[in-house]
């Protein structure tokens, strides 16, 4: 099963020190997890700041700066990994760095036939 | 034949169900394809006798059934997963692969991922086998609210992917407590609920003893011994807890020859096996407090060293305000009230217990054993503006309309 993992924190909570340290340890995670065969992606994102909303209503484009919704914790990064279960998937939340500070939220990937397939 | 037939299906129904689920992972086909397999049963066994396993003939017939079904809903891919029929070379192996697929599904029903009520009905549907209707008259819903949280909990499960799995070791301890917990729960539930009309009513407190007992028998460890232990040594006083009219009963009110003896030993035995691995946990502690009440003769000839020392560990595992308020219910037994209430008062001094209506129900009686009414009726009102349950109240009005008389 995929699983898409997004973490949330409050970014006002980590040093420029602390950021730095825990994509180090984020980039080790990704490549256990690719030996595992269990990588498919990751990534961190730029500051909720730097969001843009878009909206399309009546058929006018709406934009708006900053997030879809204004939370006390932020969407950070993710991770999609494919494994066998939940409790696999529990397993490599509790090892992102950002669970330590903030919370990860595990959702299954629900499956969409006739998408294109990328080869990389 | 037709007998036989159905004592194999109200005995084993819910053991081979488990192993059904494990191989089509799926509540709701693996439910009627076993039913099927049943109805075949009733048709065939009559003509062609028992067959020589019946439980591997039921397996192997609902996993057919379920596989036909898979394939006219084209649901194909699933068809690759399930996995091949296993073979059971001896009956032993039988025997534990069935026991095992039952735990399985017990840490399934419990699986932290789903809500606590969640959990609470899947294991009371799933392993106990409760129809949803009783599952909804014992928690006082109606039945349809019962059956959306049975049917969000096994959507939760299909859809999240919670497997079918024994944890493993690394995790075991902790989930086995989850697992616990939610019998604990039903088991007090059983206690709460009983206040209504009790007749018709599935007992929550003898289905979680029920459950208690599988579990042991699955998986006997220090902690599941504990935990049956604390049910039977408070159930033995059930009879107790109320009297003729309906009122609760405190403990030292309660007429301690009508307890259940056999009872209460059992519940000795236990926790005696538990404290002697020494991996034992908070049920297991909770059921020595309620072993040493089971063991004194009154209220007053309680050991009440032993059981404040006993909340003394039971906080060390688990710092809550709930059992500090234990703590100093008993450190009022054992050193006077006096020294209680100067616990009970710094404890709502803090904001966990301030909306909790036992804690100023304690604080009222202790001020009552000294004399000083008007401090105890405050904290019986503000108690009962807290209380929910009308067995709870109904004891509050009574003690305040005891103290005006005074």
């Amino acid at each position: 099963m995929k699983y898409m993992m997004l973490i949330y924190s409050a970014e006002s909570l980590w040093t420029e020190e602390e950021r730095a340290k825990c994509m180090e340890e984020s980039v080790q995670l990704t490549h256990q997890l690719h030996t595992q065969g269990k990588f498919i992606s990751a990534s961190p994102l730029h500051y909720v700041d730097t969001a843009t909303s878009v909206r399309v209503r009546d058929g006018k484009t709406l934009i708006t700066d900053g997030p879809f919704a204004e939370t006390r914790e932020q969407l950070g990064g993710y991770y999609i990994v494919d494994v066998d279960n939940l409790d696999e998937a529990i397993d490599i939340a509790s090892k992102i760095p950002g669970a330590r500070k903030g919370t990860v939220e595990i959702r299954p990937i629900f499956h969409l036939d006739n998408l294109p397939v990328i080869n990389n | 034949m037709q007998e036989q037939i159905e004592t194999i299906y109200r005995q084993e129904f819910r053991r081979i169900f488990a192993t059904v689920v494990r191989m089509v992972r799926d509540f709701d086909l693996a439910e009627d394809a076993l039913q099927e397999a049943f109805a075949i049963a009733m048709q065939q066994w009559p003509e062609d006798g028992l067959p020589r396993n019946p439980r591997a003939w039921l397996v192997s017939t609902a996993r057919f059934k379920a596989i036909d079904r898979l394939r006219k809903e084209a649901r194909l891919d699933s068809l690759e997963d399930l996995p091949h029929e296993p073979e059971a070379d001896t009956k032993d192996a039988e025997d534990t692969s069935i026991a095992d697929d039952q735990l399985r599904l017990i840490f399934t029903c419990c699986h932290p991922a789903l809500a606590p009520e969640l959990q609470v009905a899947l294991t009371l549907r799933e392993i106990c086998g409760l129809t949803t209707e009783a599952i909804a008259s014992a928690f006082l819903v109606t039945p349809t609210t019962m059956a959306q949280r049975l049917v969000r909990g096994k959507a939760k499960i299909r859809n999240a992917g919670i497997p079918y799995e024994i944890p493993s070791h690394k995790h075991l301890a902790e989930r086995l407590h989850a697992v616990l917990t939610v019998i604990y729960l039903v088991f007090n539930e059983g206690y709460h609920a009983s206040s209504g009309d009790s007749l018709e009513r599935v007992d929550l407190a003898v289905e979680a003893i029920r459950l208690g007992r599988l579990l042991l028998e699955l998986l006997p460890h220090a902690e599941v011994r504990g935990l049956l232990a604390l049910m039977l040594l408070h159930h033995a006083r059930r009879a107790t807890r109320v009297s003729a009219d309906g009122d609760l009963l405190l403990l030292e009110e309660q007429d301690r020859s009508q307890w259940d003896k056999d009872m209460i030993r059992e519940g000795q035995e236990l926790l005696e096996s538990s404290l002697l691995t020494r991996q034992f946990g908070t049920f297991t502690v909770q059921a020595a407090i309620a072993a040493v009440h089971a063991e004194a003769p009154s209220a007053d000839a309680t050991d009440w060293p032993q059981i404040v020392a006993l909340y003394d560990v039971l906080y060390r595992m688990t710092p809550s305000p709930i059992v500090a308020l234990n703590r100093a219910v008993a450190v009022a037994m054992r050193d006077g009230p006096d020294a209680g209430l100067t616990l009970i008062d710094n404890l709502l001094a803090g904001d966990e217990l301030r909306r909790y209506h036992l804690a100023y129900a304690a604080k009222a009686d202790l001020h009552r054993r000294l004399g000083q009414f008007r401090e105890a009726r405050v904290a019986y009102q503000q108690a009962l503006g807290l209380a929910q349950q009308d067995v709870e109240k109904r004891f509050l009005e009574k003690r305040l309309v005891e103290i005006d008389a005074v």
